[in-house]
């Protein structure tokens, strides 16, 4: 993996021609192969009988807890809620210190502070939805404005969402565009800059046909990550929706060299479907995926299930949910 | 660290094996008068149980059961009747559906992923399909009033024992004929237990006869005098010879034979799903299906990144022990199978087609052969020409869509073929050019009950499933 660097900023330069316009974009676009919707849906199915067991499923369920961006987007967040949440990433089994911490928590911009306050240096991230979650309509210089504020208030990782309006209508270039400035604006002063996931509310979107294009236009963009929804829009996340995306990411890294990561989010709930997931991970784009760095899952309810499992492999019963935290 | 599969073995527990095995006449297990063989687990060579042959004598008592069933019980019976011993069977398969298919893997090698979720789900379907027609023959469009013909004699392969097994019995029960069916000598596991399904059902004696053994127990069938119907599906050699023995009787026939499948893919498909679809086509089943996919033929323009993501692809799949509820590939059926599989890939290679096969670890017991493919063949090669039954695919390119039919079409066989384009009016244009019984389009090795499935030229004749698998077992009756 240490060979393998993220999309340049400003897009990658190989596809400048590419993105030089909005015909030439569009014929990249409309020019990649087709899904095929039930053949899509049937590997995804297919891919979903794997039977995981005993040191498979171990392994898996601390990898997928490592994988959490551990959410709350609420109206209703405050930072008693948020602190909470913090604490529990940093240690999501208080029982049990073996069990690794969560990837991130995923917050709403105002919330970055009191998370970075909570989370210091333990190595857990802070992520903060921005340029107005979840609709995306707000003008441009706001967008930036909301991501800036993010950056500035310490977020690791900017979860921004495109404008789907724009793709629908088949305006690609102002969505790349937007992806770029966006990008533009995870810089932070000392040079480095926040990761920048790019959400397409695959829901939204429809057709398999539209989350391949809008995939290579987000890693075109310079996206680091890929991320299929708000968790605000039915349907969320799904197994062949993720496999496109897969897909996509595995062809741009055979095409560049470069590797961008995928977010499932919203509708994960279960142990079970979080295994599924990382089979069709492990079969699609290989072992280099199976890292935090390159795969997520957008949840939060998710890890209680994963904790239970995780205690019931160790115990070899089922203990009751009172014995997890509720935050 | 890498995400390692732990091995899911299925449980064998559910399966009640015997020791020993007897012939089903009359309702009943009774000893063979031949000389008993066993059948082994190809995945491990262990010896499953002995089975008893059927010897002229014994396959003529199963007949003679069968006639007795036919005249006085079967044929008299309502339609509505004997719905209902197909509906009852059709439950009881689905109910014991894990046993079967548990005891399917073990006896033919296949990966209990697909015995469990393709075999005995389409089994169970197939039998759900033909009872609903049993009291609707009238309006099958055979003549207001058709006849059964009387007794059939049904032989099948080893490739999808129990499936093979609903394809021949359920019309011909729905019908009104008895059958006496003889199961591959290699897989006869299932009818036996089948069998036990059927006393299960209260099916009356000698409605359903199963008769064991090799290739003489078949012809002693198909030579048997009061048999009226003759049904096969196995290879094109054996298909000639019943063809012969029953010229110039009163027997119909219907045949089911080899396949050498074009699987076309136009430079528009949907590649992922187009890759998917090549791995279905010709590793499903070890490659043991005679509609497999075996003829790549592939546009010239994108044959390189598709073989690329093929090769990928394969590399994925999971060879091992069927049981384990992981393994995409089981074994080969037997040795005498293995080693024809070894033998044209050999030609392959003296031919000069470039061998590749998937990096995969292959079990020190049983018979087995890796996934591969072979590259830079053409029409020339035995192995373009030839059906290798077995987990081994030719790839050849065309330039046009016409030389792509061109290809296709220029085989003795004409089973079945798969289209993949994205364009609608190109599957219509390519579907009607093929002489395949069962055209595929962006999809390969998809069964239904309700969907007719049989073959062109060498191919066979006839067809099973839906309305039209009932014409083999009617004949058509006048005004009542």
């Amino acid at each position: 993996m240490t060979t393998t660097v993220h999309p340049s900023a400003a897009g990658s330069t190989a596809f400048s021609d590419v993105t030089s316009s909005d015909a030439s974009l569009r014929r990249f676009l409309h020019g990649l192969p087709g899904v095929d919707q039930v053949g899509c849906e049937a590997r995804a199915a297919a891919l979903g009988t794997r039977s995981i067991k005993t040191t498979a499923k171990d392994y898996a369920i601390d990898l997928a807890i490592r994988m959490v961006d551990l959410t709350t987007l609420e109206g209703q967040d405050t930072a008693g809620k948020v602190r909470a949440l913090a604490n529990k990433a940093m240690r999501p089994d208080p029982a049990d210190p073996t069990c690794p911490p969560t990837a991130a928590v995923c917050v709403y911009p105002d919330m970055v502070p009191v998370a970075k306050a909570t989370l210091g240096s333990s190595g857990v991230h802070v992520a903060a939805v921005a340029t107005a979650f979840p609709s995306g309509r707000a003008a441009l210089d706001i967008k930036l404005a909301d991501t800036q504020d993010a950056v500035e208030a310490g977020a690791d990782e900017i979860d921004m969402v495109i404008d789907r309006g724009a793709f629908l209508s088949g305006h690609y270039l102002q969505v790349f565009e937007e992806i770029v400035a966006v990008r533009e604006a995870c810089a932070r002063k000392n040079g480095e800059d926040a990761h920048l996931k790019v959400i397409f509310e695959t829901g939204e979107l429809q057709t398999y046909d539209n989350v391949r294009r809008a995939s290579w236009l987000a890693m075109m963009a310079g996206a680091h990550f890929i991320k299929t929804s708000t968790g605000k829009v039915q349907p969320a996340a799904t197994l062949p929706v993720t496999l496109i995306m897969l897909e996509a990411v595995r062809d741009f890294r055979e095409q560049t060299g470069q590797m961008v990561g995928v977010k499932p989010a919203g509708g994960i709930k279960t142990t079970k479907d979080a295994i599924k997931y990382l089979v069709m991970v492990n079969e699609t784009c290989g072992p280099d995926w199976l890292d935090p760095d390159w795969f997520r899952f957008g949840a939060s309810t998710l890890l209680n299930d994963l904790l239970m499992q995780r205690t019931k492999m160790r115990d070899g019963r089922y203990s009751g949910p009172d014995y997890f935290t509720l935050d | 660290m890498t995400f390692e599969y732990a091995p899911a073995p299925e449980s064998r527990g559910i399966v009640d094996l015997k020791s020993s095995y007897g012939l089903f006449v009359n309702g009943e297990f009774v000893d063979g008068s031949g000389t008993s063989f066993k059948t082994i687990s190809p995945a491990t060579e262990e010896v499953l149980a002995e089975v008893a042959e059927a010897s002229d004598a014994d396959v003529d008592a199963a007949v003679k059961a069968a006639r007795r069933a036919y005249t006085r019980v079967w044929s008299r019976m309502p339609g509505k009747e004997r719905a209902k011993y197909l509906y009852r069977i059709a439950r009881i398969i689905q109910e014991r559906g894990r046993e079967l298919a548990v005891l399917e893997s073990l006896d033919n090698g296949k990966p209990i992923k697909e015995s469990r979720d393709v075999d005995i789900p389409i089994v169970a379907a197939h039998f759900f399909y033909y009872a609903g027609w049993a009291d609707k023959l009238e309006y099958a469009g055979f003549g207001n009033d058709p006849k059964p013909l009387g007794v059939a004699g049904q032989i099948i392969p080893w490739n999808f024992p129990l499936l093979m097994l609903a394809w021949k019995i359920a019309p011909a029960l729905a019908a009104g004929n008895t059958v006496v069916l003889k199961p591959a000598e290699t897989t006869p596991l299932t009818a036996l237990l089948f069998a036990e399904i059927c006393q299960q059902a209260d099916l009356p004696p000698g409605v359903v006869n199963i008769v064991t053994g090799a290739g003489a127990t078949g012809q002693a069938l198909v030579e048997h005098p009061d048999v009226d119907k003759v049904a096969f599906t196995g290879s094109t050699a054996v298909g000639r010879m019943i063809a012969k023995t029953v010229a110039g009787t009163d027997k119909k026939v219907t045949l089911e034979l080899g396949g050498k499948a074009a699987n076309i893919v136009f430079d528009d498909a949907a590649v992922d799903q187009a890759v998917e679809g090549i791995v279905t086509g010709i590793f499903f089943n070890q490659g043991h299906v005679c509609c497999a996919g075996s003829r790549l033929l592939v546009q010239e323009s994108i044959a390189d990144e598709l073989l690329e993501r093929l090769k990928r692809r394969m590399a994925t799949l999971r060879v091992g022990d069927p049981l384990d509820k992981n393994t995409d590939v089981g074994a080969i059926n037997s040795r005498e199978q293995l080693e024809r599989i070894r033998e044209l890939a050999g030609i392959g290679d003296q031919e000069g087609a470039e061998r590749w096969s998937a990096p995969c670890e292959l079990p020190d017991k049983g018979f087995w052969f890796p996934p591969t493919v072979f590259t830079g063949v053409s029409q020339a090669h035995r192995i373009a020409r030839e059906e290798i039954f077995g987990p081994v695919l030719s790839v050849l390119t065309f330039r046009t869509p016409h030389e792509a039919v061109e290809k296709a079409n220029n085989t003795p066989y004409g089973l079945s073929a798969g289209v993949w384009t994205e364009k609608g009016s190109r599957i219509l244009w390519t579907a009607n050019q093929l002489r395949a019984g069962v055209v595929w389009a962006n999809t390969f090795n998809k069964f239904d009950p309700t969907s007719p499935f049989g073959g062109y030229k060498e191919s066979g004749y006839g067809r099973e499933g839906g309305r039209h698998g009932l014409e083999a077992y009617l004949k058509e009756g006048g005004l009542k």
